[in-house]
């Protein structure tokens, strides 16, 4: 639960962690009922109305300022959105 | 940081084989990003731009916005998937890779799983002695770029010790096809060779494919690169490293040859390697410890819901596959011949990555010995001298527009060494430069003889050995013409007059 | 003078066309009303400071001459998921509290360009997580046919705004039935286009694979009118489809005249009996369907025999593609950041604001969903569940080779009660077992008001599903049963609902 909780980026308290536990289950279920028809030979569908090669031409078009950028922005220096230390490195 | 011990290069392969392995992202030209009509800056036009000024709202994560594919995207990467011999995907979808970190606007990377657009391929790669090695290729697949992170605070600009980052998410969608290879065997000594060469050929097709600027400089191609070691005789593979981000030909293969003395010091000793990424230090020439191979790598891989399968119509396939250029090698092969270059010649020229400019030099109209004179020789030392790359110097059409200069004698080989400068300087074509500086060749005779006749009279006792006919005495005298006409003189015709005055 | 608010849309469009009344009367009647009942009712977030600049804008381009939409003028609620440029966009998250979108999604903007007034943000479970409004982080909106009771969820509010006269149109968004099961309870008109019918530009996601906006009305032709005004082809929205889509509104017109119930095949689903629904929502589904029959339509007896699994999968497709799509919200970019005590790294920055920016029920999901998709697990978990997807389109299509529409209850009970079922989220997750599988399956389905149950007089609602892109035979259905009970009822049902100005229910 503490490493779902680490991959989701959510500070668990104790209580929730304890809570949260406890509700995996459901999943568990979930899952136990869903395999109960969802056989190899069943193909699975992502979207429910099927389309592909769904693209865009190659033209510049939407862009925002960079006022609409940062407008939202929690903390910001030059023109960019600052943030606290990094402890992790890059993927 | 404590030094690492190394294993003297030779006897590390002997006692080892080395296998390879490189995962290279190229980032696309295209005009807008993979998956926003955001200007694209890996594209010249909007190369350098403020931060934050190229951003659309799915490229910063932003609630509510959603992905659309870039056509030209999928264009370029069935072609590169085609140019590296792959089969192309009759479906293809994207995944999201779900990971956190701040330069990744939506907290996610849109990028391909299991159903990459191109898969099973090889290249073939020239080493710089002419050996052809063939790189098995096991898949190319699309994805987008993270932003830009700049860490501030702290002495080293690096990540560790910085007191705060900041974000800039022009590059976040940037285009990017990663082609990861297979592992590579074989290439033992020539270990360091074969990733800078091979790097170099990535180079080479992105570049004839025009997809990407293709700079490493700008992170246009970025490597990682995969090294492990096998005792001799050994089948299973060894622990590999996997040192993230070498951003230029030369430190490809410094790297590679770094940890191959690294673990082999390592394994000579009966220790382990640890299964990590690495990052390379251009000032050190050394590689240090990264983040380890872990469970945070857990990256939740799923079918991106907001995309829809790439199922590329079989005549769009053959069309870009009958568009595709030669292969590099292949290219070479021809080249030399129709050049009736040396081997020697010919690696100068290949190694020096002076083929294009060589080739467009030649169709521009110079002969080949003189384009490759030009490329080999002065372009490449004024490039070493400023650490530049030679072909973003001077364009072919004024090495070529030079040597036309020389050819009609205009210019002889020191003035248009002097006009190249110019050219270098921005200061216009050859012949602007000529003009400017007023460096043409002085063919009017009636000002050499003037200025032979004042030299002549000024040093009589020259004069005299020269009707004596002692002929080599005359130098004295074209020397001092020639510094009375600043250089700008075909030294050849001072000489036949010198002695026509003389003989007067 | 009439009460404008009790128009239906089209009655006061076509008030507004003939410049009978002004759109800045019409405005100012809702603003009025929202300002008498929304205190108690809590549909808003948000009331628009602009909406009488615009609607006043719409009166002079009028006056002009200048050619307008149909319903140019009126006045129209957008559930506070879908992002505006002119108002604060939250979702009904502490995370988003302020967020100023620098685009309006889709939806808004084409509503904007056919006239209509935004008139404020409607309230909503967190992140339209949840089926009672009771999960917003701005408190629970109200039902206004009882204020004790919840208004459906996700889309509470949008649905308790029209139910309580305070808007003629809102927008809404279904994932799981939230257009739908809020209309149930509310006695209001929901309706769920086809997957790919509604652009989700501009909709926060919660799961991309089944999230549709749709309009939530009074009346059927209400929701016709909006849907034409919304639907269609967006090229910002990948899965949005480029059919080209008859008139919703002109459905329901021809609906209304009852024609179509005539040999029109009903399909009642084998294995949804009645003993998982109350006793007064049963009744009046049989009653409805008794009515309809009596038309001449006939009721078919369909098996779909993989529902049954659609809760299972929902809840595992749901709350993966949830926690990637709420990944975004982590204090970099916009929303809250709360920076812990001590030696900061922007990780625990992320991780504390999300742990106080996210109310329990969004963080149990997200939970949940990276436990689905973590290591190794998503083939079982995620690939399963979308195979149980394939399964239900199998039973749609079988069903729908025997009959034009399927009819159900639109949810098992009548609203109940603020408070009752949210300490049991599997009980509050039952809700959505009859409106899920239309989103698993990516088919339409609308919910009409088919009366009160006798048991505590709370509204009923019935749904109809069709086959995916069919959305107009829901309208040409929908609109021919609400004539029959409208005229049965001698008026609209919502005219049986509390004033809530008499003070009685305030
Ligand atoms: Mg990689
Ligand atoms: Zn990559």
């Amino acid at each position: 639960m503490r490493h779902l909780g680490v991959l989701a980026r959510i500070q668990l308290s104790d209580e929730e962690v304890q809570s949260l536990t406890g509700q995996l289950d459901a999943i568990v279920d979930n899952i136990a009922k869903v395999s109960e028809v969802a056989t190899p030979e069943v193909v699975a569908t992502s979207h429910p109305i099927p389309l592909e090669n769904v693209f865009r031409p190659d033209v510049v078009q939407q862009q925002l300022t960079r006022e609409q950028v940062l407008r939202n922005a929690p903390d910001q220096a030059d023109g960019r959105f600052r943030v606290t230390a990094i402890l992790g490195e890059e993927q | 940081m404590a030094k690492d011990a190394l294993m003297d290069f030779d006897e590390a392969l002997e006692l080892f084989e080395p296998v390879l392995g490189f995962e290279v992202h190229v980032e696309l030209n295209t005009a807008t990003k993979m998956f926003s009509a955001a200007p694209n800056p890996a594209n010249e036009a909007h190369h350098g731009a403020e931060p934050n000024t190229l951003v659309a709202p799915v490229d910063m994560g932003l609630p509510g916005a959603l992905p659309v594919v870039n056509a030209e995207a999928i264009r370029s990467s069935i072609s590169l998937g085609l140019a590296l011999g792959c089969s192309i995907a009759p479906s293809s979808r994207f995944a999201r890779k779900n990971y956190f970190y701040p330069d990744l606007g939506k907290n996610y990377q849109i990028s391909q799983y299991d159903e990459p657009i191109a898969f099973e391929g090889s290249v073939e790669v020239e080493l710089e002695d002419g050996t052809i090695v063939t790189v098995p290729i096991e898949r190319a697949h699309m994805e987008e770029d993270a932003g830009k992170l700049t860490h501030m605070g702290g002495s080293t600009g690096r990540i560790q010790g910085a007191e705060y980052s900041l974000v800039d998410y022009n590059r976040a969608g940037v285009p990017l096809v990663e082609i990861v290879t297979k592992p590579i065997f074989g290439a033992e000594h020539s270990a360091p060779a074969l990733a800078k060469a091979y790097v170099a050929t990535i180079r080479d097709i992105v570049r004839g494919l025009g997809i990407s600027e293709a700079k490493l400089e700008r992170g246009n191609l970025r490597c990682d690169a995969n090294v492990s070691l096998r005792p001799r005789g050994q089948e299973k593979l060894g622990t590999r490293t996997e040192t993230k981000n070498v951003n230029s030909m030369r430190s490809v293969e410094r790297a590679v040859r770094y940890e191959i003395q690294r673990q082999a010091a390592i394994l000579a000793k009966g220790g382990t390697i640890t299964q990590e990424t690495r990052h390379w230090h251009e000032d050190t020439g050394r590689t240090s410890p990264g983040r380890p191979k872990s469970d945070a790598d857990d990256y939740r891989y799923f079918p991106e819901p907001d995309l829809l399968p790439v199922v590329p119509a079989p005549e769009l396939i053959e069309e870009l596959r009958a568009a595709l250029p030669e292969p590099p090698a292949a290219r070479r092969r021809r080249l030399k011949a129709e050049w009736g270059f040396t081997d020697l010649e010919f690696q100068d020229v290949a190694n020096g990555g002076l083929l294009d400019a060589v080739a467009d030099t030649i169709s521009a109209g110079a002969a080949p010995a003189s384009a490759r004179k030009w490329w080999t020789g002065e372009i490449t030392r004024v490039a070493n001298a400023q650490e530049r790359d030679a072909a973003d110097l001077v364009s072919p059409e004024n090495v070529a527009a030079l040597q036309r200069l020389i050819d009609a004698g205009t210019l002889t080989d020191k003035l248009a060494r002097q006009v190249l400068e110019g050219v270098i300087a921005g200061e216009g074509t050859p012949q602007e430069v000529v003009d400017a500086r007023g460096l043409a060749v002085v063919s009017d005779d009636g000002a050499l003889i003037a200025a032979i006749d004042e030299a002549l009279a000024a040093q009589p006792d020259v004069l005299a050995k020269i009707r004596d006919g002692k002929v080599q005495a005359a130098g004295a005298v074209i020397g001092a013409v020639m510094k009375a006409m600043k250089g700008q003189a075909d030294a050849a015709r001072v000489r036949e007059l010198v002695l026509e005055r003389a003989a007067q | 003078m009439t009460d404008l608010t009790r128009l239906t849309a089209a009655e006061l469009a076509a008030k507004l066309s003939s410049s009978e009344v002004s759109s800045v009367e019409a405005t100012q009647a809702h603003l009025d009303r929202i300002a008498a009942v929304d205190g108690a009712v809590h549909a808003f977030l948000h009331v628009s400071d602009h909406a009488l600049e615009v609607a006043a804008d719409i009166d002079r381009r009028r006056a002009a001459g200048e050619q307008l939409h149909e319903l140019a003028g009126v006045p129209l609620a957008i559930k506070d998921v879908l992002v505006t440029t002119d108002m604060p966009s939250t979702s009904g998250s502490k995370i988003l509290e302020g967020y100023m979108s620098p685009y309006d999604a889709t939806v808004v903007a084409r509503s904007r360009a056919a006239g209509l007034v935004p008139l404020g943000k409607t309230n909503m479970d967190e992140f339209a997580m949840g089926s009672s409004t009771e999960f917003s982080a701005y408190g629970a909106t109200h039902n206004p046919w009882d204020l004790d009771r919840i208004p459906g969820g996700s889309g509470g509010g949008s649905a308790a705004a029209v139910a309580a006269f305070e808007a003629p149109l809102a927008l809404g968004s279904d994932t799981g039935g939230s257009i739908r099961q809020p209309a149930h309870v509310t006695g209001t008109v929901g309706v769920k286009p086809t997957y790919g019918g509604v652009s989700r530009y501009g909709a926060i996601a919660l799961a991309s694979s089944l999230d549709q906006v749709g309009p939530v009305t009074r009346t059927v032709l209400d929701a016709g009118l909006l849907h034409d005004v919304i639907g269609g082809h967006d090229a910002n929205d990948s899965t949005s489809l480029s059919d080209a889509w008859p008139s919703f509104a002109a459905a329901a017109r021809e609906g209304a005249t009852g024609q179509v119930l005539t040999g029109l095949k009903v399909g009642v689903i084998r294995e949804l009996d009645d003993r998982g629904f109350q006793k007064g929502v049963s009744d009046s589904f049989r009653a409805s369907l008794a009515a309809m029959e009596a038309q001449g339509a006939e009721i078919v007896e369909i098996s779909a025999p993989h529902f049954e699994y659609g809760v299972a999968a929902y809840y595992l497709i749901l709350p993966a593609e949830a926690s990637s799509n709420l990944a975004k919200f982590d204090s970099v970019r916009f929303g809250m950041r709360v920076t812990p005590q001590g030696a900061a790294t922007v990780e625990n920055v992320m991780a504390a604001t999300r742990d106080a920016g996210f109310g329990p029920e969004v963080k149990r999901r997200i939970i949940l969903g990276t436990y689905a998709l973590s290591a190794g697990y998503y083939d079982a978990y995620y690939g399963s569940a979308q195979k149980v997807r394939t399964l239900i389109q199998q039973d749609f299509d079988t069903a729908f080779a025997q009959v034009d529409v399927i009819a159900t209850p639109s949810a098992p009970t009548t609203a109940f009660r603020l408070g009752e079922k949210i300490d049991d989220p599997l009980q509050m997750y039952l809700n959505d077992v009859t409106t899920i599988p239309a989103n698993l399956a990516g088919v339409p389905g609308i919910s009409v008001p088919s009366g009160l149950a006798a048991e505590d007089g709370l509204p009923v609602g019935i749904q109809f599903l069709a086959p995916a892109r069919e959305d107009a035979r829901l309208y040409r259905v929908g609109a021919a049963l609400e004539a029959l009970l409208v005229d049965q009822w001698g008026g609209p049902l919502l005219d049986k609902a509390p004033s809530l100005t008499n003070g009685a229910s305030l």
